[in-house]
């Protein structure tokens, strides 16, 4: 996730101090790690730096002084560049749950064991998300901040289904190879 | 006899069941348990046993061999006459085409269960018409049910399933002819009225997704229990 598009993106609606930004993306990103003030004063001086935002004044509204800032126009065109870029598909990776299917295959192991211990753990996280998501005054974003979780769950769970149905064959293959 | 309230006590509970269609067994060995109030899903893949397990605990077919308590009675020794009586009175059942009758209205669907036990018509559609409000389809009473979509004919079934207060709902790939945001809905009703009402649910699904609006689950692997996952 970029930091510094997420706050090109909140500073499109007007200027904004750091405080409000950091309070601005924990609401809309409910899902995502809550941002430290020192990300966002970092981040921001660096789009300053690379001509993408700049000062728009300071204020302390009674309280400390704090600075606003604003995007420009080439923040602008980056935002929307970015926010328009395909986003890579996943690679084809050998992910951490093959390789311990692999790995308990050749070590004598019980990878039917492993799996359905694995589904157990991606079920418990599964039941999580759509508690929150289905708990009363859930917000949309959130609802679909778990649904993207979980398709990923479920896709996980389709793989390891089919795994576990082929576990006969990619154990010959393994212990042939 | 009853144990509701008593969460320590199975409400429904099957010990070693085997079944066999012609020659095919469905079932060889499965134990299951339903405390009161819970929802459990009951998950595998096509052929695992699921829906056989699920006739056999909800009485409409014996087991050729094992147990199935329900309530301290044994369900798999009752009579025709007393099995019938208890799937009237105690158990919901939703499968996954709603199987309303096509030639009465939603709100008489729904009030059907209450017409066979007895209550007049006007108590009976009045009962149904507020079921058919918990499951926000109230709009619907007056419509056929080839008027509905799948996800509005699902809701009126599990009204259907739930408007004689049973203490078990058994569902069937209840969303399983469903989109994704009808299923989202569906589930939502039937989790959200069971556990307001103190009901079980018996959960048969093959989606992950389905599953996970459970409070626990166990995975059928050619007739058996493969897993119990833990209550999250």
């Amino acid at each position: 996730m970029s930091t510094r598009h997420i706050l090109l993106g909140l500073l499109a609606g007007g200027p904004s101090h750091g405080y409000d930004l950091k309070r601005r993306h924990d609401e809309r990103f409910p899902q995502a790690r809550p941002l430290a003030y020192g990300q966002v004063y970092t981040t921001l001086q660096r789009l300053v730096r690379d001509g993408l935002a700049e000062v728009d004044g300071t204020g302390s509204d009674g309280g400390p002084e704090r600075t606003a800032y604003r995007s420009t126009v080439d923040g602008s065109r980056e935002l929307a560049r970015w926010a328009g870029e395909i986003a890579p598909p996943a690679p084809f990776v050998t992910n951490e749950i093959f390789a311990k299917v692999v790995v308990s295959i050749l070590a004598d192991g019980d990878p039917e064991a492993y799996l359905r211990a694995q589904r157990a753990a991606h079920m418990e996280r599964m039941r999580e998300l759509t508690a929150v998501k289905t708990a009363k005054g859930s917000d949309l974003a959130t609802v679909l901040s778990a649904d993207y979780a979980l398709n990923h769950l479920d896709a996980d769970l389709r793989w390891m289904a089919t795994t576990a149905a082929r576990l006969t064959t990619l154990t010959a293959e393994v212990d042939t190879a | 006899m009853s144990n509701q309230g008593d969460t320590s006590v199975p409400l429904l509970a099957a010990r070693d069941l085997a079944k066999t269609h012609g020659r095919t067994r469905a079932l060889s060995g499965a134990s299951a348990e339903l405390r009161a109030g819970e929802i459990l899903a009951v998950t595998g893949t096509s052929g695992s046993g699921k829906s056989t397990l699920l006739h056999c605990l909800a009485g409409i077919v014996r087991p050729d061999e094992g147990t199935v308590t329900y309530a301290g009675e044994r369900l798999d020794e009752l009579s025709e006459k007393r099995l019938s009586e208890l799937r009237r009175t105690e158990f919901g059942v939703v499968f996954q085409f709603g199987q309303l009758i096509p030639e009465l209205r939603a709100v008489d669907n729904v009030a059907l269960p209450l017409l066979l036990a007895g209550a007049s018509r006007t108590d009976a559609r009045a009962t149904a018409g507020e079921w058919l409000e918990r499951f926000g389809v109230r709009g619907q009473g007056e419509s056929r049910p080839g008027e509905l979509s799948g996800g509005q004919s699902q809701r009126v079934a599990l009204a259907r399933a739930l408007v004689t207060a049973p203490r078990i709902v058994f569902a069937d790939e209840p969303t399983g002819a469903l989109d994704s945001l009808a299923s989202e809905q569906v589930m939502t009703a039937l989790v959200g009225t069971a556990r307001e009402a103190g009901t079980a649910v018996l959960l048969i699904t093959h989606d992950a997704q389905v599953a996970a609006y459970a409070d626990r689950e166990i995975r059928l692997t050619d007739g058996t229990v493969a897993t119990a996952g833990v209550a999250a």
